[in-house]
């Protein structure tokens, strides 16, 4: 374990991101799927924050992108979800494994 | 003779022209294509007279040349390809103007009147080639106008397989043929009748390769002029309309075989045992044939072994150095067969069967009785008649030339020859009608024509004999012996061929003839040669095309079915990638991703 703040950010960023891509992959909910990618990009604007104060050339970029990729990862949930309303009032299913209609 | 190229093309024209606007000219085709081949008698004639004032003309064009060979086409006018030149013209014109009326009414008319003449145009081309590889396209071009005739009523079958056998079995000859030209590329390093005759001359060819290549050369010409054993195809070939077999297979394309010989003559008499080859062969299928023709109850068939036993004189004087004996020959029996076989397409006309002893006193029809025995007479070599003039020619050269088995088989075959002649007119002409239902009519008017002339010239080209020896020797820098021979000659051949007359009165005449064939069956069957080469080269070669044609549906078929079907197991395969479930989609798209990072990482940063 290293002391250096920067490198503890990262590490929690790369967890955060590692448990939302477990989920985005292996859950069988699909709410609980676009949940965990919502926790991806969390991660993600975790690592621009943890740069932008300690990072080799600290500046205010990295926390301004975050505020641009929180309301981008807004806009995609509320697209996201609304497309599962569309599906789920097709299949009545949320199960995930039920939205193969494109396998061969 | 510079214009003698134009002699071809005529008929050339004739070809293309029938074969764009033959469906609109129909009948009047015939007009057409006699025109044109008129065209091209006339500038035989011209030609023909030049060369008389003249030398030989050679005229040569560089076709293509690959690296340091040359190949040039050209023409050039001989005595003797003169004197082809207006046979074959002459001939194919009164075929022509006899077709007009015998094809009237085919619904092939014109493309009958096309093969005509693209046959004309082979046959012309090849008696003026300059060099042997040019004379080999012609060569295979006579052989396809033979081809297309023969097989010109093609809803036969047995059209149609005559046809193919006529084809094929000529291309047997033909490979001798190419073998030919091949070794004379090889030797003499040109493909130009000149400059082998040159080499031969001078002696720098050794005299095995010589001999090699006159045998070669006389396998093509056993295939294409029908002697044994190739000669099977020509009976079968009667399958084709009967102006056909006069054209082809008596006057024209059979004789390139012999004048091919004659044309490389100074290679043969280079040679001692290619000449006593040619002789023998010749003498040879001359009395087989003429056996045969003794048991042959179709008019047409009599007629074509007669041809192939005509050719084998023409060979056996070639082969004792009877040069002008043999072209004698060829001319005589150029106009007296095509005569006899139009006379039997009017006799087959007029009786509407080609079995003889379905025939009877067809005395009657005048006009073509009397052409008919016009050639039987002349074909039997009766005094007066050309064949005897030609005849006495062929005896006179083998009795010089010491072969006495040869000369003594030479003159049994004339009495067969005179025997099945007159066998046959004495069953189809005198005597009583067989069937009295048919009324006898004669002939429409142009066939009789163009019988008449055929007749009249074929009485008059036997008094050529003379002028002829001096016209061909004006060709050659060393001259001819022509003795003259021993005074009973003439007298023991009349012997001969009218013993041939008296037997067949005997056997034959109306009132002792049998009403059916009760012929030998061995000779009928033409000593069962065709069914020997049914049993054994053609099951052979059915054979070899029944191995590979299982090669190439199994093997081959299998081998690009195989890659074929790989291909499509290799995608079926892929498509188990396509589950329709997202989850897998998005994990394949990371651990791709990882990937990438990873080799990132690995080249130090960039790729």
């Amino acid at each position: 374990m290293t002391s250096s703040p920067l490198a503890l950010y990262l590490m929690l960023a790369l967890v955060l991101f590692c448990i939302g891509m477990y989920g985005a992959l292996m859950k069988r909910n699909t709410v609980i799927v676009l949940i965990s990618i919502e926790l991806m990009l969390n991660a993600a604007n975790l690592n621009f924050i943890a740069f932008s104060k300690y990072g080799p050339n600290p500046s205010l970029f990295g926390q301004v992108f975050s505020l641009f990729s929180i309301t981008i990862a807004a806009a995609e949930a509320a697209v996201g979800l609304a497309i599962l309303m569309a599906i789920y009032r097709q299949r009545k299913s949320v199960h995930i494994d039920d939205y193969d209609s494109l396998k061969h | 003779m510079q214009v003698a190229w134009i002699i071809p093309l005529f008929p050339f024209v004739s070809f293309i022209l029938l074969l764009l606007l033959g469906k609109r000219l129909k009948e009047k085709s015939g007009m057409v294509a006699s025109l044109l081949v008129s065209l091209s008698v006339l500038a035989s004639f011209f030609v023909f007279y030049e060369r008389g004032s003249g030398d030989t003309f050679v005229r040569e064009v560089s076709w293509f040349s690959i690296g340091e060979v040359d190949i040039s086409v050209g023409y050039q006018i001989t005595a003797l390809n003169a004197l082809m030149l207006v046979i074959v013209s002459v001939i194919s014109l009164f075929v022509h103007l006899y077709s007009t009326a015998y094809m009237k009414g085919n619904e092939r008319f014109s493309i009958y009147f096309a093969y005509l003449g693209l046959f004309t145009f082979a046959m012309t081309s090849l008696v003026m080639t300059t060099n042997i590889l040019q004379l080999y396209v012609f060569w295979e071009l006579v052989g396809l106008g033979s081809f297309l005739l023969i097989g010109f009523y093609f809803e036969r079958e047995k059209a149609k397989a005559a046809a193919k056998k006529a084809f094929i079995m000529t291309r047997i000859g033909d490979v001798g043929l190419f073998v030919a030209i091949v070794l004379i590329y090889l030797h003499v390093g040109s493909f130009s009748f000149h400059e082998l005759f040159q080499r031969v001359e001078n002696g720098t060819l050794s005299s095995s390769v010589v001999t090699t290549i006159a045998l070669l050369i006389f396998v093509g010409a056993i295939g294409k002029s029908g002697q044994f054993p190739l000669h099977t195809w020509l009976p079968d070939a009667m399958e084709g309309p009967t102006p056909v077999s006069a054209l082809i297979h008596a006057a024209t394309m059979v004789a390139a075989g012999v004048y091919l010989v004659a044309y490389v003559y100074p290679l043969f008499l280079a040679s001692e045992t290619a000449l006593t080859v040619v002789a023998s062969v010749g003498a040879f299928t001359a009395i087989f044939a003429a056996t045969i023709a003794t048991a042959q109850n179709d008019i047409k068939r009599i007629l074509a072994y007669s041809t192939i036993s005509q050719l084998g004189f023409m060979m056996l004087a070639l082969g004792t150095a009877g040069y002008v004996a043999a072209i004698f020959h060829l001319t005589t029996h150029a106009f007296f067969k095509a005569l006899l076989f139009l006379a039997a397409g009017s006799v087959i006309h007029i009786v509407h069967t080609q079995n003889i002893f379905q025939m009877g006193g067809v005395k009657d029809v005048r006009w073509t009785s009397a052409t008919f025995v016009i050639g039987a007479l002349s074909l039997s070599g009766i005094p007066l008649f050309s064949g005897f003039f030609s005849k006495e020619e062929i005896f006179l050269s083998v009795w010089e030339s010491g072969h006495y088995t040869l000369f003594w088989i030479a003159m049994i075959t004339a009495m067969l020859t005179s025997f099945y002649m007159f066998r046959l007119v004495f069953l189809v002409f005198p005597g009583e009608k067989k069937d009295r239902e048919i009324r006898y009519v004669e002939s429409p008017a142009m066939m009789k024509w163009t019988l008449g002339i055929v007749a009249a010239a074929s009485i008059l080209v036997g008094f050529i004999g003379h002028f002829l020896s001096d016209w061909l020797e004006s060709d050659f820098t060393s001259a001819f012996t022509h003795a003259e021979g021993p005074w009973w000659m003439p007298v023991v051949s009349t012997v001969f061929s009218v013993a041939g007359i008296l037997i067949a009165y005997q056997l034959y005449r109306p009132s002792k003839a049998p009403k059916e064939s009760s012929t030998n069956r061995l000779l009928e069957r033409g000593y069962y040669l065709d069914e020997a080469y049914n049993r054994t080269i053609v099951a052979f070669v059915k054979g070899i095309a029944k191995i590979t044609s299982v090669i190439d549906r199994y093997v081959i078929g299998g081998l690009v079915a195989t890659i074929a079907q790989s291909v499509v197991w290799l995608g079926k395969r892929g498509a188990y990638a396509q589950t329709g479930k997202t989850q897998h989609y998005g994990a394949v798209a990371f651990f791709g991703l990882t990937i990438l990072l990873v080799i990132y990482v690995w080249m130090g940063g960039y790729w």
